[in-house]
């Protein structure tokens, strides 16, 4: 009697982005049930799994904004065999990167203590919260990536033909309309 | 006897004084561009109408076709180097297509799409560039200006106006508005300049239209860079 394949196991986060690409993620609706078939979830929002663990695939949403990113970003690299920047965010900074031209100072200020309706604001400085970077970076300028799957989100049978195209050993390919980078 | 030259192996026909681009286009070949028009002198700015002729690197739009050459266009080395080139060209500016109007319709992006641009692969630049949003009727995003200066050969050459230039060298080199305060509010600029309708990415936009054709349902939604610009071709010959 032979044993069933081992399943690949994957761990997703978000680092800075907004989880638009999990949500995306779940759009591969009843393909979901094959996906299970195929694979286990490691660390991920759908397990609540805390720390990553070695992993064959790990999937990467949002750039790299403050220290905890660098740092989980960092461990997923540690773990995943293939590890996959999943997103706009991820591949070039995305939306939060859209404060890279500005003084980080000044963001923090405008957005604590200068925002309409705030009186005596003061910029967060609890030593638990994550120090913020000067500049938002995408995820391959922090640690080597293999593969890059663009797009705001990228569409549900993108990452479906993405993931299936990995899982079954090729080298995966965005072609036609599948390839968006909005 | 028309002359010829070979094109990936097809013969195309040229005649004196046509480059390499132009009579492949006119041939149905594709050759990709973004500084290319036209109705202008080759710029060979942006290098993306690079081939191989005769065994050395061109500019498809600067190089005068010869009788003979054996040129290479889609192959997946010269494909490479124009894939090279759009990575170039994405993390110089600040090209955030989810957030741009344009996106759907800008040949950047497009390009990006048909030679499968799937990574930044460098660093980002993250300059700094702020917006004019002086004008009334236009809004300019210098972020997303690739130096093709077309949106200045058109003004200078048609419009009558000269509205922009480059300006600075290397890593500095700038678009500028032609104004004592460098305002669009400041000049005789008007949208409905040729210079208002013929940037192929992201930096002169039209207040108003915004997202009324939503993203999905644009140019290069519908079809690839490569069957518009060749139907475009067909259809003004």
């Amino acid at each position: 009697m032979s044993t069933p394949p081992r399943k690949l196991r994957i761990a997703t986060t978000s680092l800075a982005g907004c989880f638009g690409c999990h949500m995306s993620f779940l759009d591969i609706d009843e393909h979901l049930f094959e996906l299970v078939e195929l694979v286990e979830f490691d660390r991920s929002p759908l397990t609540d799994i805390k720390e990553v663990g070695p992993c064959d695939i790990g999937l990467i949403e949002g750039g790299v904004c403050n220290a905890e990113n660098v740092h989980v970003l960092r461990a997923f690299r540690r773990n995943c065999k293939t590890l996959i920047a999943l997103g706009a965010c991820a591949v070039n900074g995305g939306l939060p990167a859209q404060r890279n031209h500005l003084p980080l100072s000044e963001c923090l200020r405008e957005v604590y203590q200068f925002r309409p309706g705030i009186a005596n604001g003061q910029i967060p400085n609890d030593p638990e919260l994550p120090l913020p970077l000067d500049k938002v970076r995408p995820i391959h300028e922090v640690v080597r990536v293999d593969y890059f799957l663009p797009g705001c989100p990228p569409s549900g049978p993108a990452i479906w033909k993405f993931l299936t195209d990995l899982i079954a050993g090729r080298t995966p390919r965005l072609s036609g309309g599948l390839l968006h980078y909005d | 006897m028309t002359r010829q030259f070979l094109l990936d192996g097809q013969p195309v026909p040229f005649e004196d004084g046509q480059s390499i681009l132009e009579a492949a286009r006119q041939a149905g070949h594709y050759i990709p561009s973004l500084c290319w028009h036209k109705d202008f002198p080759a710029h060979g700015s942006c290098k993306l109408c690079i081939v191989k002729a005769a065994g050395r690197h061109v500019s498809a739009c600067a190089t005068p076709a010869r009788e003979g050459w054996e040129v290479e266009s889609n192959t997946p080395e010269m494909n490479g180097e124009r894939r090279g080139l759009l990575q170039m060209l994405f993390v110089e500016g600040n090209h955030f297509c989810p957030s741009c109007e344009k996106s759907g319709n800008c040949e950047l992006q497009a390009l990006g799409y048909e030679y499968e641009m799937l990574s930044p692969r460098f660093r980002h630049f993250y300059p700094e560039r702020p917006v004019d949003a002086s004008h009334p009727d236009v809004l300019l995003d210098f972020n997303r200006c690739i130096f093709c200066e077309l949106c200045v050969r058109a003004s200078r050459d048609v419009d009558g106006k000269a509205v922009f230039a480059l300006t600075g060298r290397g890593i500095d080199k700038h678009l500028v508005v032609n104004a004592e305060s460098g305002r669009l509010a400041d000049t005789d600029f008007s949208k409905d300049d040729l210079a208002a309708h013929i940037c192929p990415v992201g930096v002169i936009l039209h207040k108003g239209p915004g997202f009324a054709v939503p993203i999905g349902e644009r140019d290069y939604d519908r079809e690839s860079i490569r069957q518009k610009k060749l139907r475009d071709e067909e259809a003004s010959s």
